[in-house]
């Protein structure tokens, strides 16, 4: 572990931490998972409510696909090993 | 069949022939994630103890930046266990492959020493944790993927197994992924609860 330096390079504007595109994270349907699973996961992995989730999980059975989250490249990478831990499709794509 | 505890496991009871062909059918997921296309480093390149464990993994990554990443598997299975983090662009999915999927294939044998840790082969009443539950989750999943993938499998399964010969070889088969659907179907719900 380390000690953070006492001075730090703070951005001189709020316009500097935004990032200039985010990144996503992309859910594809497939025919193994099941549906209570698919929501259970979203549930559980990203803390969405129950109605989210299952919206989310519709969205992907119905649409094909659905961005279940968006943020950093970092975050999103971190969002489909998990995903892929739990046997879901995912994948990771910056926002167009 | 499960049922949620209140410190947030779940119990069910297995019989001896249902604990039987769970781990018999955990085996060839582990045996799939064993990597026979990319065999581990030699042993000798293993080093005795952890930390420096860590700096010959660290080596191996960083000193060989010609090395081509790991591809797409070409076997379905595999690939759908472990698969592209990015669509339609190799060059990101071969480099995000090189960093995890070896931390992934162990993370998947994690769940399934799991399962074969927690349920003995003569079955019986079970109690998992919650942790260890959702690991039985993943690891039945797991098992449903490498069959939905090996049996082609589509959504309507329901129609498929309806319209198979009695007499097709496949029966059995897919009579099992129907039975391991309704048992992950029911550890869902209890851990949802």
């Amino acid at each position: 572990m380390s000690v953070a330096p006492a001075e730090l390079d703070l951005p001189r504007s709020a316009d500097e931490l935004v990032p200039d595109q985010p990144w996503l994270t992309i859910v594809w349907n497939d025919p193994v998972n099941l549906m209570s699973y698919v929501t259970y996961v979203f549930e559980h992995v990203f803390g969405y409510s129950r109605p989210k989730a299952e919206k989310l999980m519709l969205d992907v059975h119905r649409k094909g696909r659905a961005v279940v989250a968006s943020g950093t490249r970092e975050a999103m990478e971190r969002n489909v090993e998990v995903l892929h831990g739990y046997g879901l499709w995912a994948t990771v794509r910056q926002d167009a | 069949m499960f049922r949620s505890t209140r410190d947030g496991g779940v119990t069910v009871r297995l019989s001896g022939g249902e604990a039987t062909l769970l781990r018999s059918l955990v085996v060839p997921v582990m045996e799939l994630l064993s990597d026979p296309e990319r065999p581990s480093p030699p042993p000798e390149a293993a080093a005795p103890d952890e930390s420096a464990d860590l700096f010959a993994d660290l080596e191996r990554q960083f000193s060989s930046p010609d090395e081509p990443a790991p591809e797409l598997s070409a076997d379905p299975a595999i690939a759908r266990l472990l698969p592209d983090a990015y669509k339609d662009d190799p060059e990101k999915a071969g480099e995000f492959r090189k960093y995890t999927e070896s931390s992934l294939r162990e993370a998947k044998k994690y769940f399934a020493q799991t399962l074969l840790e927690t349920l003995p082969p003569e079955g019986g009443k079970i109690r998992l944790t919650g942790d260890q539950a959702r690991d039985w989750l993943r690891a039945l999943n797991d098992i449903r993927l490498m069959f939905g993938v090996r049996l082609e499998v589509t959504e309507d399964f329901e129609d498929q197994l309806a319209a198979l010969d009695p007499k097709d070889p496949r029966l059995p088969a897919f009579e099992v992924y129907g039975w391991l659907g309704a048992v992950q179907e029911s550890l869902v719900h209890a851990l949802a609860r």
